[in-house]
């Protein structure tokens, strides 16, 4: 690939006002709306948000593995250590694909292939990518098997995905992303369907591996306890925008928008005790009628009701310090 | 895999039984006497009449006669039929027509209908998805007969393409068309099998982890998609073959094949038990390998079926 030497300064992975809609039966759902974020090398960002925020679709669409149609973007830039993905021919962005950028599903087992050998799997990434040998590549696969903790790689390298257990499927699935030592990993809920002992373990390895590897490490997740060791920073989203972007620590103590409020207030903490939950009103938005205005007012506390059924909120450095929130009463919310 | 087949095989030991005795039972149960078939309209004397009646185990009880009967399949004797000719020798000749015929229709409709079926779900919504979809449906909907004059009146008789009727020119010509015929009806159902399972298989997770993978998309299909979709086909596949050698007494009617479809059929008429107890006991035999086959194929495709 002959991309010449990006700028110092530009980040791994920038994603600007991405836009993704879905066009069915003549209605147009918007599941991304002007998302933005970047990767800096070796960073590991989160992105935080409920089932239909978006996030699983924006990760798709910058991996191009968008279901198209009836998914579409439509606006908005994903550039790759200064390139830009989204207008590329499909055969150079294929190049791209696994090789720089990974990912890692929710579901090993449905991901996986059921009737090829899980060493075959990982062999065909270098394979296909590399031109190697298939013996060469299936050594190569034990090894990386053996790399991310399976025991008796060599052996098991010859078993099918139906035949191993929850979390050595994930590890499976990281091996195979892992081949090629991308730059960048897109985990998406690596770790839901998976008991919470073995959630641990996963986590565990792609934090080891992230920092042995110098990835950037995209967290896409529901669950605030299992990002919070792991990431850097966390990208709160909610109907398909970034609400709230701030280091891990910062986000945690001094939330500055009310949704990651609401978040943070409706999960069981041990170290407090006997602290009432206390759930978000309201449900989720309709994708196909987003309020107007601050998606979240409905649901909103804080909403007054002209300015945030009126007028959309900016995304903006509150603190000046890195600390962004897209809430017209941010500095209120961050006093507490 | 081989306690797996073994135990397939004694597993059928109590299907053939079930079902040949079924067969004897309701071919006995036909009314008419075969020897007064036998002997014509014409009227038979009392001592000629036992004595046949004898010579044929008729004057036996009918358990009797089944465990006479099945001794001889264990032999490999399936008996003779009323002329005195051996079932066995009769089944030969008419049996290899049925399997040239069969394996004609077979090869056709798992050729085309496989690759229609392909074509049509890559392109799902294009043009040759809707050929495909109302051509089919065409072929579901017309009556086999009816395809089958229509197609020897045109290719036969007017256009000349294709020997109208019998076996004189051998395989594979004399077989083409009755060949196609009696494949379009599975050829169509083939067809959608492999466009839907195609179809669905495409949105499945894997191919969304394939293309992640940076995998051409001509490799995730052939690699990955097309493997995983023809899982229920072959099972098709298997099961029709036994259908397929069967026998077409319609298709072996219109082309004028002497195959197994027409030698049971005209031995329903005359009565002939023999024959029609062999005839179906082999076809039993055969589906049940058939069966076997299939499920071995399935074992091979598909690593979640085990044999235990």
């Amino acid at each position: 690939m002959n991309t010449p030497d990006p700028a110092p300064g530009t980040p791994l992975l920038q994603v600007d006002d991405l836009h993704v809609e879905f066009r069915m039966r003549g209605s147009t759902v918007g599941a991304v709306n002007g998302l933005s974020y970047r990767l800096e090398e070796g960073e590991t960002v989160a992105i935080l948000g409920e089932s239909g925020s978006g996030k699983s679709v924006s990760a798709q669409a910058v991996m191009g593995i968008l279901d198209t149609p009836p998914a579409r973007v439509t606006k908005g830039a994903v550039r790759f250590r200064g390139t830009e993905l989204l207008g590329l021919p499909e055969k150079r962005r294929r190049t791209y694909r696994g090789a720089k950028i990974a990912m890692i599903f929710q579901d090993a087992l449905s991901a996986l292939n059921p009737v090829h050998r899980v060493g075959d799997q990982i062999a065909e990434m270098l394979i296909v990518h590399r031109g190697m040998s298939r013996r060469d590549a299936r050594k190569r696969a034990i090894e990386l098997m053996d790399h991310v903790r399976i025991p008796s790689a060599a052996s098991r390298a010859g078993d099918h995905p139906h035949q191993f257990s929850g979390g050595m499927r994930q590890r499976v699935m990281i091996a195979m992303a892992l081949a090629l030592e991308p730059d960048v990993l897109i985990a998406d809920e690596p770790t839901t369907a998976l008991d919470v002992t073995v959630q641990a373990q996963i986590m565990k390895l792609l934090s080891d591996l992230q920092e042995e590897m110098a990835m950037g490490l995209i967290l896409i997740t529901h669950d605030l306890g299992v990002v919070a060791d792991v990431a850097d920073r966390i990208v709160v989203m909610y109907a398909g925008r970034a609400v709230e972007e701030a280091a891990v620590k910062d986000l945690y103590a001094r939330p500055a928008h009310p949704y990651t409020e609401g978040l943070l207030a409706s999960v069981p903490r041990v170290d407090v005790r006997d602290r009432a939950l206390s759930p978000i009103k309201g449900a989720p938005p309709n994708l196909a009628a987003i309020p107007s205005g601050c998606p979240f007012h409905p649901r909103c506390p804080r909403a007054r009701e002209e300015r945030c059924a009126g007028e959309v909120p900016a995304l903006r450095d509150v603190t000046g310090t890195g600390h962004w929130s897209a809430c017209h009463y941010a500095e209120e919310v961050l006093g507490g | 895999m081989w306690r797996f087949v073994l135990r397939r095989l004694l597993q059928m030991v109590p299907v053939v039984l079930g079902t040949t005795f079924l067969i004897y039972v309701l071919v006995f149960a036909l009314p008419g006497d075969p020897i007064r078939v036998l002997g014509g309209d014409k009227p038979m004397p009392p001592s000629v009449y036992e004595a046949l009646r004898h010579h044929y185990h008729l004057d036996e009880p009918l358990v009797v006669q089944y465990g006479r009967y099945l001794l001889g399949l264990f032999r490999g004797d399936f008996g003779e039929t009323l002329n005195g000719q051996s079932v066995s020798s009769l089944m030969a000749s008419s049996w290899t027509v049925t399997a040239q015929l069969a394996l004609t229709a077979w090869i056709f409709e798992l050729g085309m209908g496989i690759a229609l079926g392909v074509w049509a779900g890559l392109r799902k919504g294009g043009i040759v998805d809707s050929l495909v979809l109302s051509g089919t449906t065409f072929v579901i909907a017309v009556p086999q007969f009816v395809l089958g004059y229509s197609a020897q009146l045109v290719f036969g008789l007017k256009l000349g393409l294709f020997p109208t009727v019998g076996t004189d020119d051998g395989w594979p010509y004399s077989y083409l068309l009755p060949g196609m015929i009696l494949g379009s009806l599975s050829l169509a159902y083939i067809a959608r099998l492999t466009r839907t399972s195609l179809v669905e298989n495409m949105r499945a997770d894997y191919v969304r982890t394939a293309l992640a993978k940076g995998l051409p998309r001509r490799r995730i299909v052939v690699r990955h998609t097309l493997r995983n979709s023809l899982i229920p086909v072959v099972t098709y596949l298997g099961i029709d073959l036994g259908n397929l050698l069967a026998g077409a007494i319609i298709i072996e009617g219109i082309f004028n094949l002497p195959g197994i479809g027409q030698q049971v059929f005209l031995a329903i008429q005359v009565k002939d038990g023999p024959t029609v107890v062999g005839i179906s006991t082999f076809l039993v035999l055969i589906y049940l390998a058939a069966n076997l086959v299939v499920d071995i194929v399935y074992g091979a495709l598909d690593p979640r079926i085990r044999y235990e």
